[in-house]
């Protein structure tokens, strides 16, 4: 029994972390998130020489061909520093699905390309969780129909693999004819995201399983955002502690304020326990089927709350100097509040769980 | 209990709902966000007040309507107004602020001078409390000001001051006594932001507007008539406008319009066929803010029939500005939920509902938990005043807890 790290992840964690912090002070993250399209060539070439793109692609395509867990372990380091690039949809999801349930011509196409960073591909699944606005995207006689809102790391992507109604994947390219993009703007401006429209659009299925590859994406793509919901809050909490020993009123540090320890205390303990989690669920996306779906779900609920509560608690403990622009406390707020309803709410996720444990029918 | 209001309330409020009926062609948008009134809003007060739907127990020759003081009359004409859905009187800090301060504190001259306009939205005031080193302990306040022939030589900065780039006047708190106990050597002064000498720059906050500013004052030269209540009195005079401004803060009917906007949202919103509300888990949230609010309103009623019988408000006008704040972030948290990821949209992107509103109100009030008092301040009030508990203690000295704190090994991220 042994619930943690090993070696080789903390290594790669501190990495990652050391990369990290040369390369993506606030500043940077600022000067980037003033930009219709925010990804930096600079954290991005880190990234690179990092092996990062190449992390969940397999070794026989020019991949590191790494875990979830170890993806997670990323995650949270970029959220904790909020880096502007691409890496849920470009660097996880699509060499899953180019993985799991791409023809070889595809994986041979596209995953070295991935791993070298030559290539990136965008991810558009959210209308297989929950469609909004009339969202949707049929599938007939080799042509995509409909729309598709909320593709994920959209800015830049040279493809986009889409989820149809019926949750199988298909692969677009960028220059596709009668594909239209639009891009979309939350509140993180270090994510992006965009809608795609397809009329009559030439697409490539990919040979996929009923589905089944798409619950994995949805499965992936939850322990990531649970990750980075992770690292956003690790952040927020360790700068309020931060301020709480710097910022005196009434003759003291704030910090000696009971109320404002307990804020600390409590979003401590809140915090704490999703690290755990998100390890787990990761490693049941990797080892532990029968955990992974219900574990991915939770994971993301359960952060989506916590980190709620410390987006807001951190706030708080930094007074009207966190409601400003001045410390950029909002930047790791947002992320969080992204986090939150990406890939389904929690009250969604929720749902789901009760779903895949037989509790209710699915509706 | 006896809710009837009586023959004469309910011919009063058949009365209101004719002139709304009559007039809510002619009423502004209503555009919370402005700053300065539109011309629209201008004339809009002015039909108000002469009718007397707003500035009702003012004093006619300081420009309001001069009616007698009827806490009921007050009561069903918010109620009538928000029931339409039809802006009332202006509210801004000058007119729910300063406008009473002076009723009760200003001597007549100022009354004559600054009342009026401030009433009729042409003059707009902004509030000089907060500086970067005074927050919730507002009386260590440092900007100072000294006399020097005829004036108040005010140097010194203010940090949060909400719309000082559009304000004309400023009510500000100023250090006058510098050798005397900090509650005692302070003065509330009033002047106008074109005075030579102050400098204004607006602060983004983290909803990307820049909803108020640093203030700097140097050298600023301010007659020395233009003093509220005596020389090292103006902490009293500010906690009488820092209740009327919690008493905005905690408005029912403010929270009354935040959930009925919610319900609507969640009537229209669609996740797939079904509407939001229809989903039960959503719903369920909504009922229990629809409680929240029927609680507080209630608690409103309470309040006024205390004031009715000239007895305080207790414990229930303590908690008010801790819980509506409170509430109204909450209903913005559920509109996000409930629009999901739709509800991340900002800045103007396409889908964005109500061009961003959820995403604003969630940002601005977390800023409203903070600001007018902090939530823990709010609880430390509770408590002690409410409540009766003792007093924190006076423990650790600031250099004292610096050391320990630095001392403390640091909580590291990601211990494996
Ligand atoms: C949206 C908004 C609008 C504002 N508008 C104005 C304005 O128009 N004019 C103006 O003058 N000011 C304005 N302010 C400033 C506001 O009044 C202050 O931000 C507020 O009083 C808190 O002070 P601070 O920011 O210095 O926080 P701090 O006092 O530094 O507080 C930091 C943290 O310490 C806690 N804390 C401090 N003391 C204690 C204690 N004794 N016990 C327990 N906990 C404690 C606080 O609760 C908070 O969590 C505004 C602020 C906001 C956010």
């Amino acid at each position: 029994m042994d619930f943690g790290l090993s070696q080789d992840q903390q290594m790669l964690r501190d990495a990652v972390a050391r990369c990290l912090a040369d390369t993506c002070p606030l500043d940077h993250v600022r000067e980037c998130a003033e930009l219709d399209n925010p990804y930096s060539d600079k954290v991005l070439g880190a990234v690179q020489d990092l092996g990062i793109p190449g992390m969940l692609v397999p070794e026989e395509h020019g991949g590191l061909g790494m875990t979830l867990l170890d993806a997670a372990i990323v995650a949270e380091q970029l959220a904790y520093v909020i880096a502007p690039v691409p890496f849920l949809a470009s660097h996880v999801l699509a060499p899953i699905a180019l993985s799991e349930a791409g023809s070889e011509e595809q994986k041979a196409q596209w995953l070295p390309k991935i791993a070298n960073g030559e290539a990136r591909i965008a991810v558009a699944i959210s209308e297989t969780v929950e469609a909004r606005d009339g969202a949707g995207v049929s599938f007939t006689g080799g042509k995509l129909s409909g729309t598709a809102l909320f593709c994920l790391d959209f800015e830049g992507a040279d493809a986009y693999i889409v989820a149809d109604v019926s949750g199988r994947l298909h692969l677009v390219t960028a220059d596709a004819l009668k594909l239209e993009t639009i891009r979309l703007t939350t509140i993180d401006r270090t994510r992006s995201v965009g809608e795609l429209r397809f009329e009559q659009t030439e697409a490539e299925p990919l040979v996929d399983d009923n589905g089944a590859t798409t619950a994995r994406l949805r499965d992936a793509g939850r322990v990531i955002l649970a990750a980075d919901s992770l690292g956003a809050g690790q952040a927020m909490i360790e700068k309020a502690v931060d301020y709480s020993g710097q910022r005196e009123q009434f003759g003291r540090l704030i910090g000696s304020f009971q109320a404002v320890k307990h804020m600390c205390a409590e979003m401590a303990a809140r915090h704490e326990p999703c690290r755990s989690l998100v390890w787990y669920a990761a490693h049941a996306f990797d080892s532990i089927p029968e955990d992974a779906s219900i574990f991915a779900c939770h994971a993301k609920s359960h952060t989506g709350e916590v980190h709620r509560f410390v987006a807001r608690t951190s706030t708080e403990v930094h007074g009207g100097m966190g409601f400003t622009d001045l410390m950029g406390l909002h930047y790791w707020f947002k992320r969080i509040g992204f986090d939150r309803q990406a890939l389904g709410g929690p009250e969604t996720v929720r749902a789901e769980v009760a779903v895949l444990q037989g509790w209710i029918k699915a509706p | 209990m006896d809710l009837n209001y009586g023959p004469e309330y309910d011919a009063f409020r058949q009365q209101v709902r004719a002139f709304i009926e009559a007039h809510r062609h002619l009423a502004p948008p209503s555009a919370a966000r402005a700053a300065r009134p539109s011309s629209e809003a201008v004339q809009w007060q002015k039909l108000l007040i002469e009718n007397g739907y707003t500035a009702r127990t003012i004093p006619a020759e300081y420009g309001g309507y001069g009616a007698e003081p009827d806490i009921l009359k007050s009561r069903i004409i918010s109620e009538e107004f928000s029931q339409a859905g039809v802006p009332g009187g202006l509210a801004n800090q000058g007119i729910s602020m300063l406008v009473p301060t002076l009723l009760e504190l200003g001597t007549r001259e100022q009354k004559q001078r600054w009342i009026e306009p401030t009433l009729k939205g042409e003059i707009v005031w902004c509030q000089g409390y907060s500086e970067p080193g005074a927050g919730s302990d507002l009386a260590s306040l440092k900007t100072s000001a000294r006399v020097e022939d005829g004036y108040f030589v005010i140097n010194g900065q203010k940090i949060w001051t909400s719309t000082a780039k559009q304000a004309d006047m400023i009510f500000c708190l100023v250090r006058t006594e510098p050798d005397a106990p900090k509650h005692r050597g302070i003065s509330y002064l009033i002047f106008s932001m074109d005075t030579p000498g102050i400098e204004v720059r607006p602060l983004k906050t983290m909803t990307g507007h820049a909803e108020f500013n640093e203030t700097f004052f140097t050298d600023v030269r301010v007659p020395v008539d233009q003093i509220v209540g005596a020389r090292g009195q103006g902490w009293l005079v500010a906690n009488a406008t820092l209740g009327h401004e919690r008493g905005m803060l905690g408005d029912p009917g403010a929270l009354e319009n935040r959930l009925q906007a919610l319900i609507a949202l969640m009537q229209e919103e669609r996740i797939g066929q079904a509407r939001a509300i229809d989903n039960p888990v959503l719903r369920d949230r909504l009922l229990a803010l629809q409680a929240e609010v029927s609680a507080m309103k209630c608690n409103g009623m309470r309040i006024l029939s205390n004031r009715l019988k000239g007895e305080s408000g207790g414990m229930a006008k303590l908690i008010v500005k801790l819980q509506s704040c409170e509430i109204a972030h909450q209903i913005s948290a559920l509109a996000i939920d409930a629009m999901g990821e739709m509800g991340t949209l900002y800045h103007g992107s396409p889908r964005e509902r109500e061009a961003g509103a959820w995403q604003w109100n969630y940002m601005f009030q977390l800023g409203l938990i903070i600001g007018g008092g902090t939530a823990q301040i709010q609880k430390n009030i509770i408590a002690e005043r409410g409540l009766g508990m003792p007093r924190e203690p006076k423990l650790a000295k600031t250099s004292d807890a610096a050391k320990a704190t630095a001392d403390t090994a640091r909580h590291k991220q990601g211990s494996a």
